[in-house]
């Protein structure tokens, strides 16, 4: 036995130096935060949000087709993706053992873990190449590719919680099958599908590197998904990476609507699933 | 199980189409490399010469420019993430300023890399070319070390989260036991909190490298885009998804763009490994949650 205060002092150090470790690692992330609200916030103003980029040398440019350009990549990313993968994650939970779940849950796990710049690879094989140019629905394949297992996981989640005897009950008044999924179980876990398919747009919203060789980008609005978009982390990368003041200015803007939105995404879908949420 | 509704076999088309969409990634990046494949042979993983002009690629500088900068950043972010679980796992259960804490984690994860890039680019990348100054190195200020340090902060917290979750889960009644024979929390932590949830740390370690080695944007902004074998630290490289960032859309010839997609092949060999090897851990000790 080593001397008691020794012991108490060892104690004292580790608790000290736990402590500190924990608000050294926090304080990276409040520095970032601060710099970009600083830089950024005052560049902010119905101008910016609502013109067009300008050349080089022309003040007061705006990021309005980035904004519209990241509306409309993430609504195709959500359209081609919540659908399907809400109904595979019911499949994975209803069938836990058969060999299809067991497939389909591998399938998940690699796709979650594939790396964003890889996806971009993929739906450029997929999209691009065959149609001969960059566009919007590339770049929506692309964020729907890395949407798609986090959507799949979350439904999976939730429905295995939902007790049997809802179903059975669904059941025994002789609802069908579809019926007991479709008007039960579904609402049921809506809650919690719902936020993880906030949490997975909110996400994808700020990848850029799924979008450098798909949507690649575009000086001007654009509505058609057939063509090149603008978005707001490309925005913020090709300005950032750009040797213009006046840009990197524009940049910092951009990042601040980014974080902004990605933050209201986490917000909602965290209110939601403690105010939904249905306790059995 | 007998015939099959239709409902039921849309059920199991969407799972089956889940399967396909992963099956298809693996088989469109193995088509895509095959150009480079045949041209190098297996050799391409380990030629040290990236040569665009001469149509000569290699994989291997960005293969060690991965693996340089994404150690290191588990290295550096190791001592952060631990003292962040224990802290929301053992000192801080529970309160106002323990949910605090732990939605900061959350957003550590939630901020764009992007975003992560441009600061790192603006204020880390200057403050590091000082330091180089002082030790009078070649002051870069981009380069491996500062990829590193953005990657450290953003991978905290993987780790953190999953080994939170295990270092819970740690029975009260074995760390009682400790504390009745006298032992300090510090004793309690090194003895028996830290030993019975190895494994999920070991998990969490693994999960936030398979992050590390993927992550694209920050790292491309600071790590300085240099195709050479790095000579320390401190000079600018590749790392494989760097490359492909920059290069993709400018790569001419059917060779190049190959070689490319071969790299991103590569990448994803690896990581789906460590991903494998982060989920078996997980489910050997049969650890729920996490990511």
């Amino acid at each position: 036995m080593k001397g008691i205060k020794l012991r108490i002092f060892k104690d004292r150090l580790f608790r000290s130096a736990v402590y500190a470790l924990s608000l050294l690692s926090l304080t990276p992330l409040f520095l970032i935060l601060l710099y970009i609200f600083k830089r950024g916030l005052r560049v902010i103003n119905w101008e910016f949000l609502t013109r067009l980029p300008r050349p080089v040398g022309v003040e007061n440019g705006g990021i309005a087709n980035a904004i519209v350009g990241t509306l409309i990549l993430v609504f195709l990313a959500s359209l081609l993706s919540i659908p399907p993968g809400i109904w595979a994650g019911i499949y994975l939970a209803e069938n836990k053992n058969s060999k299809l779940a067991e497939a389909g849950r591998t399938a998940v796990d690699v796709l979650q873990g594939t790396p964003s710049i890889v996806v971009g690879i993929i739906a450029y094989l997929w999209i691009v190449k065959p149609m001969g140019r960059f566009s919007a629905l590339a770049g929506g394949v692309a964020l729907a590719i890395m949407m798609l297992p986090v959507v799949v996981r979350s439904t999976e989640e939730v429905v295995k919680l939902i007790p049997p005897y809802l179903k059975e009950a669904a059941f025994a008044l002789g609802a069908s099958y579809p019926k007991t999924i479709l008007r039960v179980v579904l609402p049921a876990a809506l809650p919690g599908i719902v936020s993880g398919v906030l949490l997975a747009v909110s996400r994808v919203a700020g990848e850029t590197a799924p979008l450098l060789f798909t949507a690649f980008g575009n000086q001007f609005m654009n509505y058609n998904i057939l063509k090149p978009v603008n978005a707001l982390p490309l925005v913020i990368f090709n300005y950032a990476m750009s040797p213009y003041e006046e840009w990197k200015r524009l940049a910092w803007g951009a990042s601040v609507v980014l974080i902004l939105l990605v933050l209201a995404g986490n917000l909602i879908s965290r209110t939601v699933v403690k105010k939904w949420k249905v306790r059995f | 199980m007998g015939r099959k509704s239709p409902f039921k076999i849309t059920l199991l088309l969407a799972a089956a189409g889940v399967t396909v969409v992963a099956l298809a990634t693996m088989l469109s990046l193995l088509w895509g490399s095959t150009p480079a494949l045949k041209a190098f042979g297996w050799k391409f993983f380990f030629q040290k010469e990236w040569n665009p002009a001469m149509d000569r690629f290699g994989a291997l500088p960005f293969l060690i420019g991965t693996l340089l900068t994404s150690f290191l950043a588990l290295l550096l972010s190791l001592p952060l993430s631990l003292s962040i679980s224990l802290l929301l796992g053992e000192y801080l259960k529970g309160g106002k300023l323990s949910s605090f804490i732990r939605s900061m984690v959350d957003l550590i994860a939630a901020v764009p890399s992007v975003i992560y890039g441009f600061w790192g680019l603006e204020v880390l990348v200057p403050a590091v070319r000082e330091m180089e100054m002082k030790m009078d190195i070649v002051p870069y200020g981009v380069g491996i070390f500062t990829a590193s340090l953005i990657l450290s902060v953003m991978i905290i917290p993987n780790t953190a989260s999953l080994a939170r979750e295990v270092i819970q889960l740690v029975p009260r009644d074995l760390k009682e036991a400790a504390y009745s024979l006298g032992a300090t929390r510090y004793e309690v932590i090194k003895k028996v909190v830290v030993p019975y949830a190895r494994s999920g740390i070991i998990a969490g370690i693994l999960l936030s490298l398979g992050r590390a080695l993927g992550e694209t944007m920050a790292v491309t902004m600071v790590i300085g885009n240099s195709s050479e074998i790095p000579k320390s630290l401190f000079s600018p490289a590749n790392t494989m998804a760097s490359v492909i960032a920059n290069e993709f859309t400018e790569a001419t010839g059917d060779l190049y763009y190959s070689s490319l997609i071969a790299v991103g092949l590569l990448l994803f060999v690896i990581t789906t490994l460590f991903g494998i090897l982060g989920r078996y851990v997980i489910k050997k000790t049969s650890i729920e949650g996490g990511k």
